[in-house]
């Protein structure tokens, strides 16, 4: 049974995590905000990319010699995996969840016997995947000095991506990233981004061919546009990462906060109890002395 | 009958300017300039950097753009592009810093007759902002 004294510090000391917790969550609800604001504000690029790479894809008619980043290197062999996580922790089960969905990826490739890189961008998947997987990362990138998510990051992880492409390193490529859905509810996402697969529920709502003019050429334009439209991609993934990072934060942090509260109620019953009983333990000791005499 | 029809300009931050009252566009093609009108046909390509003017009735504004793509459909003109800024706001460290940046890259042996090209122009175009 502990003595009043360390109850009263226990309680001191829960209320004061309550305090942080519940600060934190303040401060990812503001983030929130903001992360989901600038989700949906770069939601228009990415969509208008992916329509005219719809229409340059069905323009093309030589399959054969289409550019290798849409169709494919022709081989699965190699498999590079782009993860992508929080830098901080403290957010419940977002990178816990990314990287589960990763693990179950990697070990499927692995056991059909192919090749498996791994990219990390964000400090929190290295440091869950080094123990496991280390001799697989080819790289690890890590944004935690930019304050703002921006293009010119994802461009960086766009264009290690084609470096590696064009040096014939991999011939699939995935991303994995959290979608955000709601505040409390983010959802693991694996994404092939190169060959690129055709969104099927995707389909142009004109079922007419649309006879484009090109200029230059559809395949020029495609090389072009591809490689920006990997920087899309992560990009966007990376959007809407950091809003699911600042929602499940802010539930994690919310629930914590909670926790405590009960923590502090129970507590201050046991020491309000003990404090009685030591009471009424003196009265006894009073009495039966006095009743002695 | 209107002669007008609508512009969206996006880069990967936000949409930078969506506009559904213009009369005329001119863009920097990457084969040279292009100017649309309404009911011009279906059209896609890649810029070059240069500046791309928004007339429409009341006014005409200018942008500077780096790089991006342009399509053209149902009388609607979508620009995507990952640098652009306004002339008016032009900011003149960042046109001198770029255009050095340019010069830099330039200087280097590695590059093809493409890119040199296309930095060439690049700092051409600018030279011509910071003067005015």
């Amino acid at each position: 049974m502990p003595s009043l004294d360390d109850l009263r510090k226990r309680i001191t000391s829960v209320k004061s995590t309550q305090k942080i917790t519940k600060a934190m969550k303040m401060v990812a609800a503001a983030k929130l905000r903001k992360a989901q604001e600038n989700a949906e504000k770069g939601r228009p690029y990415s969509e208008k990319m992916n329509n005219v790479i719809l229409n340059l894809s069905k323009s093309i008619t030589d399959k054969e010699n289409a550019p290798k980043l849409l169709v494919g290197t022709g081989e699965e062999k190699v498999h590079l995996c782009i993860v992508l996580t929080a830098d901080r922790g403290l957010c419940g089960g977002f990178n816990t969840n990314i990287i589960k969905k990763a693990k179950s990826y990697f070990e499927k490739i692995i056991s059909e016997n192919k090749t498996l890189k791994i990219i990390t961008v964000g400090s929190k998947g290295y440091d869950q995947l080094k123990r496991q997987y280390k001799s697989y990362i080819v790289e690890n990138i890590s944004f935690k000095e930019s304050k703002n998510i921006n293009y010119f990051d994802a461009d960086k992880v766009g264009k290690i991506i084609i470096e590696k492409f064009e040096n014939n390193e991999f011939d699939v490529c995935a991303i994995f990233y959290n979608k955000f859905k709601n505040v409390i509810t983010q959802i693991p996402q694996e994404q092939q981004i190169v060959p690129l697969n055709e969104d099927k529920d995707d389909k142009d709502d004109s079922g007419n061919d649309n006879d484009y003019e090109f200029e230059p050429d559809e395949d020029e334009i495609l090389s072009n546009l591809l490689p920006k439209n990997i920087s899309t991609q992560i990009f966007k993934a990376m959007l809407e990462n950091s809003a699911s990072e600042q929602g499940s934060r802010m539930t994690a942090m919310d629930n914590a906060t909670r926790n405590a509260g009960e923590l502090v109620d129970r507590l201050t019953i046991e020491y309000n109890r003990s404090r009685q009983a030591a009471i009424t333990k003196e009265l006894i000791e009073i009495i039966s002395g006095a009743e002695s005499l | 009958m209107s002669n007008l029809f609508n512009i969206d300009i996006v880069n990967p931050e936000q949409s930078f300017l969506s506009k559904d009252n213009v009369f005329e566009v001119v863009i920097p093609a990457v084969e040279g300039e292009i100017g649309i009108l309404k009911d011009h046909i279906p059209i896609i390509s890649f810029l070059k950097p240069g500046i791309i003017r928004v007339f429409s009735e009341s006014e005409e504004q200018s942008f500077y753009i780096e790089d991006g793509i342009v399509e053209f459909k149902d009388n609607t003109l979508s620009v995507l592009t990952s640098s652009i800024f306004d002339l008016k706001d032009a900011d003149k460290k960042f046109v001198s810093e770029s255009i050095s940046s340019a010069e830099a890259e330039l200087s280097k042996d590695d590059i093809d007759d493409q890119k040199r090209f296309l930095l060439n122009h690049k700092v051409e175009v600018l030279k011509s902002i910071s003067i005015n």
